[in-house]
């Protein structure tokens, strides 16, 4: 890509971002390349990174675990759908994901949790995220009795509506009444240390990452 | 909080503050806070706040939504109760528990108001039917009921809803109960409006009632069941279990306040007997105080002393009847442990189970005896769980659930604790996960206020990892973390811990937030402001500030500069604990120092100007502790702070910050100039005023003042005119150390006016200063003797008066037998003045003064040399006591007084010396032992006394060494 064209996109797109300023979005923008790398650009195709290369920066720089959410974070990422997280899109999550504001955050979790999209956290879903969450132990007849249990505290705490599933108003104010709550159904963010690790790593010389 | 509105800091999930006090409405959203605030409020407010509740007549149903509420109204409880017994409904069976408890609720909230109006009891006839009734719905044969039977033991219902016998009603009793649950045989019980107990049962003839006391009291019947039988506890939780979670939720939270409100009230009231003794518990204080005094010396007043051991007795029998109330629960404290328990401070009362005073006279773990446990210690044990068992997402889920519960309750304390969910906190700490970490100690920080669960959080080593946790990059773990330490570290062995670990250094780093001040944002959501971290940091400097190595060690970190940079900001919950911090670590001698180079008390006084009680009261404290020094003094004077804190001394309702600023104004007193402020501003009067009804703490401080302020000719005409003498003889008979110190140091400076003197006498001054002679303290002692001096001085037949205490003198020459210093030189003092009187030097002669004043001779305190010598001179004045002190040595050590530095040591020796040369082989002692030098360069002295003393004395040598000689040449 030439300089020229470069600095227009990092223009464009420092524009468009309140959280980085224009040498940050420039770090993330070469980052970005030299993620996907040169090549599929020159092929016309759509630049981007896929769901498998995306979940495997997420593995390994944010370090999260579990797939279900890795899956959840990458469509929260590409919000055209397209099955590829482009450039542009690749500064407004990081925007988010990095140095959003509460509200930011908040919206963006409940985007990851609801898995289906319609606007609530039903029961289901919550049991689905939460199922690995406790050791499961031979001793117990039913190893889904504490997950249900967990689920119903959950609620109990969370659904303000008593209408047996998490609305986006429920969720906001529980997280409100309590910060903890925000990644109530697991780690949807990166947590502070890799944070910064990141973060002090990219703005200083993002050529190296690669080599993480 | 402003000038007419009051919000509490509590705000309710809507963020509306749960109380909102806007003259003249409150508005009240919890009963926590209700609780709390009829605490607070005195008797006149507690009248509003009870109006307010009785407007509000179904807050249950407010509480618990709109559904219940159309539900309660329209359906009577009692029809649901034959519903119930009928069908197997389950709904309905919740439905009916709710109804019944919204009544239980709405009659605990009747008879609440009716206790205020007419003084009733807790338990009354109509309450005890009520839950009587509902038992008996409940009772049968079957399995699932709470009780086999149920009844009344006489038929006969009293106008006044009683049943039992009118010469039992006078006892506060309400009725006789047979009951037969399940599993134990028939009990027969009294409910009384005390509370319900086992009493003898039914004798076997004629079916009389046996109306001992039996067992324990319970504060009601079905409390006292679920005691006594497995079962009926069993079958009354079952159904409890049934409750929708919210119901579960909120039935602890309405229960305690009651419980805390019962307390008071029932105290005062319980019929008219009741009355008496709060009258004669008064009079039991005072008896208590001449008890002391009476063996001491039998003295002219037995008039008087048979007054007491009649009031006395009194309150003995009294005694009896209160003892077997002390078994019952914490509603049984003493009435003085309940006025001081409200001017305790807010957070105390507020961990509403256990009262401290509780604490103390119960084993630790009444928990597992008791069989009965609350719902929540099963689901904390489950939360407990699934911290263990979880990964952090459910940890974090388990952690704000377990948030919910009301952790300021005591049982919750517990449970956490007994399911060994500590341990699981504490290892929390060690993770990486900060948000495990702050949910861990969110809730660590709460718990942490009971003094069982520091103790094992220390126990458990909890302290380490979180002096480890305050280096963390998160500001707001840091701030948990200082909190939850500054909650622990309230025993020495917790700031021992926080001490070794190094955690004093950490925390005072804390309090240097300007420098961090300079970092970018990062990781907005775990961080808190700056100045929150230093304010958490200073708290528990503030706890740990308690001990001496801690202040230390507080200093040596460089605390001082940095609190001083603090205490310039203006955020009060800030400065509270900043000032706290100091003054507390005021105390040593380097901090008073580093204070003043700091320049920090100008800034005590500027915040001795602010609204905040809290603060104004630990100002005052820190510039007590500080006001030790003269430069300090008169830097608060500079400041502006003396106007201030007479114009604190009007508040008198909060009796903590009257002590702290009478104790700033006790010590300010002590300069002149001060002094003289205070006249100005009025002080002097106000704290006259204070004499009475005001507790010791302060009553030591007002009299500490009012001592140092009638050094001055003006103040004690003030004094005498404000009637201020009658309050402080009064107090006389106290038995507080401190107290009578100051005191007997007032009355002292106030007998230096005749005038003052003549009220003294008149009020029996002079022998209560003489009968604490006998205190065992010896501060009280040397403090009485000083006093007397002047009172013997100034009264006009002084000899008389000391003659007409019996065996008086015999004492004061016998505490001439004391070690210590202070003792010794007032007692000699008191001497001097009594041997003014040839009677009475005859009597203390008798009573061999002359050998006790010879023995103290070898001396080099300067206070005591001047006193004894003065002592001597006018002891020389009886028969031949010249003689004997020369006899006992005491002539040598004397003439040795004259090479002190001190002129009044000079002055009094030199007339020692004169009275002693009238004796021949005096003379030739004091000659020998170089005296005549000496002396000769004091007849050079200014002092006229000195001169004249010791030219006599010289006069008297020269005249026998020339009798001598012109002997010789007979």
């Amino acid at each position: 890509m030439n300089r020229k064209k470069l600095q227009k996109l990092t223009d464009t797109l420092t524009k468009n971002c309140k959280h980085f300023n224009k040498f940050e979005v420039q770090c993330l923008i070469n980052l970005f390349y030299n993620l996907v790398g040169d090549v599929t650009e020159r092929q016309g195709m759509v630049t981007g990174l896929d769901r498998n290369a995306f979940r495997n920066i997420l593995h390994m720089t944010f370090g999260m675990t579990d797939d279900m959410i890795m899956d959840r974070v990458f469509r929260g990422f590409d919000k055209d759908n397209d099955g590829c997280v482009n450039v542009s899109e690749w500064i407004s999550g990081l925007s988010v994901f990095l140095r959003g504001t509460l509200e930011e955050k908040m919206k963006y979790c409940f985007e990851v949790f609801d898995l289906n999209g319609d606007g609530f956290i039903s029961k289901e879903e919550m049991f689905h995220m939460l199922k690995n969450s406790l050791l499961k132990q031979p001793s117990e007849e039913d190893p889904d009795e504490g997950i249900k249990d967990l689920v119903e505290i959950t609620l109990k705490k969370m659904d303000h509506d008593h209408d047996g599933k998490l609305s986006f108003s429920d969720y906001e104010q529980a997280v409100r009444e309590e910060t903890l709550l925000l990644e109530a159904f697991g780690p949807c963010l990166p947590d502070p240390k890799s944070e910064m690790e990141f973060e002090a790593q990219v703005f200083k010389d993002p050529n190296e990452f690669n080599d993480i | 909080m402003s000038e007419t509105t009051v919000k509490s800091e509590e705000v309710d999930e809507n963020g509306q503050p749960l109380l909102f006090l806007s003259v003249p409405h409150i508005k009240i959203r919890n009963f926590g806070q209700l609780s709390r605030f009829l605490l607070i409020a005195k008797d006149t407010k507690l009248k509003e706040a009870q109006a307010c509740v009785e407007a509000n007549r179904d807050p249950v149903a407010k509480i618990l939504g709109l559904d219940y509420n159309t539900m309660k109204e329209d359906t009577s409880t009692v029809n649901i109760l034959e519903e119930v017994t009928k069908g197997e409904d389950s709904e309905n069976e919740i439905k009916m528990k709710i109804a019944r408890l919204l009544s239980q609720l709405d009659l605990h909230l009747l008879n609440h108001s009716l206790k205020h109006i007419s003084l009733e009891i807790s338990l009354n006839p109509t309450s005890v039917k009520n839950d009587i009734e509902m038992l008996k719905n409940f009772s049968g044969k079957g399995e699932q009921t709470v009780l086999e039977s149920i009844s009344y033991t006489s038929d006969y219902e009293f106008s006044n809803g009683c049943r039992a016998p009118p010469w039992r009603q006078i006892h506060g009793e309400i009725c006789y109960v047979l009951v037969k649950p399940h599993d134990v045989e028939t009990l027969c019980i009294t409910c009384s409006a005390e509370g319900v107990f086992l009493n003898g049962g039914k004798t076997d003839n004629e079916g009389e009632i046996n109306y001992e006391r039996k067992g324990e009291i319970y504060k009601d019947l079905v409390t006292f069941l679920k005691e006594k039988s497995a079962k009926f506890s069993e079958n009354m939780s079952k159904q409890e279990k049934r409750f929708s979670n919210k119901k579960e939720k909120k039935e602890p939270t309405n229960e305690p306040p009651e419980k805390e409100e019962a307390a008071p009230v029932q105290k005062a009231i319980t019929g008219s007997g009741k009355r008496t003794l709060e009258k004669n518990q008064i009079n039991f204080g005072k008896s208590q105080m001449t008890k002391r005094l009476e063996p001491s010396l039998s003295w002219k007043a037995t008039v008087r002393f048979k007054e007491y051991r009649s009031l006395l007795r009194d309150p003995q029998e009294e005694k009896h009847r209160r003892r077997p109330e002390r078994s019952g629960p914490s509603v049984k404290l003493g009435r003085a442990q309940l006025v001081r328990k409200s001017t305790e401070k807010i957070e105390e009362i507020v961990s509403e189970s256990s009262s401290e005073s509780e604490e103390d006279e119960e084993p630790l773990d009444r928990q597992e005896a008791n069989a009965d446990l609350p719902s929540e210690y099963w689901q904390i044990q489950k939360l407990v769980k699934y911290l263990k068992g979880g990964n952090q997402t459910a940890t974090v889920i388990a952690l704000c659930s377990m948030k919910d519960f009301n952790l300021a309750q005591e049982t919750c304390q517990l449970a956490i604790r007994d399911v060994g969910g500590l341990e699981v906190l504490i290892n929390l700490l060690d993770t990486d996960e900060v948000k495990c970490k702050i949910g861990s100690l969110k809730i660590l920080k709460e718990i942490s206020h009971n003094p069982q669960i520091r103790r094992n959080i220390v126990d458990l080593g909890g302290l380490p990892v979180m002096v480890n946790t305050l280096d963390s990059p998160h500001k707001s773990l840091k701030c948990l973390a200082a909190e939850t330490i500054a909650n622990v570290a309230k025993f020495r062995r917790a700031r021992q811990a926080v001490r070794r670990y190094g955690g004093i250094t950490k925390l005072v780093a804390l309090l240097d937030c300007g420098k961090s001040s300079a970092e970018p944002a990062q990781s907005s959501l775990y961080d808190a402001r700056d100045v929150e971290v230093a304010r958490c940091g200073a708290l528990a400097l503030w706890s740990c500030s308690k001990s001496y190595t801690n202040k230390e060690a507080i200093r040596k970190a460089g605390g001082i500069p940095l609190l001083a940079r603090l205490l310039k900001t203006s955020h009060e919950n800030m400065l509270i604990p900043v000032v706290g911090t100091l003054q507390e670590c005021a105390s040593e001698e380097n901090y008073r120092a580093a204070i003043k180079a700091e320049r920090i008390i100008e800034n005590l006084v500027k915040n001795l100007n602010s609204e905040n009680e809290q603060l104004q009261e630990h100002c005052a404290m820190a510039i007590y502790q500080c006001a030790e020094d003269k430069e300090t003094r008169d830097l608060v004077r500079l400041h502006g702070g003396l106007k201030r804190l007479a114009s604190l001394l009007d508040n008198t309702d909060n009796k903590e910050r009257l002590a702290a600023v009478t104790g700033a104004i006790w010590k300010c007193s002590i300069s002149k100039e001060n002094v003289t402020k205070f006249r100005e501003y009025k002080a002097i009067e106000t704290l006259v005023g204070l004499l009475t009804d005001q507790p010791e703490e302060v009553l030591v401080n007002v009299v500490g003042a009012l001592g140092e302020c009638c050094q001055d000719y003006e103040n004690r005409v003030l004094v005498r005119k404000c009637g201020g003498i009658p309050p402080l003889v009064n107090l006389l008979v106290g038995v507080n150390q401190a107290l009578l110190v100051n005191v007997t140091k007032a009355v002292g400076a106030c007998a230096v006016e005749p005038e003052s003197m003549m009220i003294i006498d008149r009020l029996d001054g002079v022998r209560l200063l003489w009968s604490l002679l006998k205190n065992p303290h010896p501060e009280v002692k040397a403090s009485a003797a000083w006093a007397l001096c002047p009172c013997i001085q100034n009264t006009k037949d002084a000899g008389e008066m000391v003659r007409s205490f019996v065996g008086g003198l015999e004492l004061v020459v016998n505490l001439l037998k004391s070690d210590n210093k202070e003792v010794l030189a007032s007692v000699c003092a008191a001497i001097t003045n009594i041997a003014k009187d040839q009677e009475n030097l005859a009597v203390i002669t008798d009573r061999g003064v002359v050998p006790l004043l010879s023995k103290l001779a070898n001396t080099n305190n300067d206070k005591l040399r001047r006193h004894l010598a003065e002592a001597i001179s006018h002891c020389c004045m009886w028969g031949r006591n010249r003689v004997a002190f020369g006899e006992y040595k005491a002539v040598a050590p004397l003439v040795h007084y004259l090479k002190s530095d001190d002129p009044n040591v000079h002055r009094a020796t030199a007339q020692a010396l004169y009275q002693l040369s009238e004796d021949a082989d005096n003379c030739v002692t004091i000659h020998e032992n170089g005296a005549v030098k000496l002396l000769l360069d004091m007849v050079g002295s200014t002092d006229q006394d000195l001169q004249e003393a010791a030219a006599g004395c010289i006069s008297n040598i020269r005249r026998l060494a020339l009798a001598t000689e012109k002997a010789r040449y007979i």
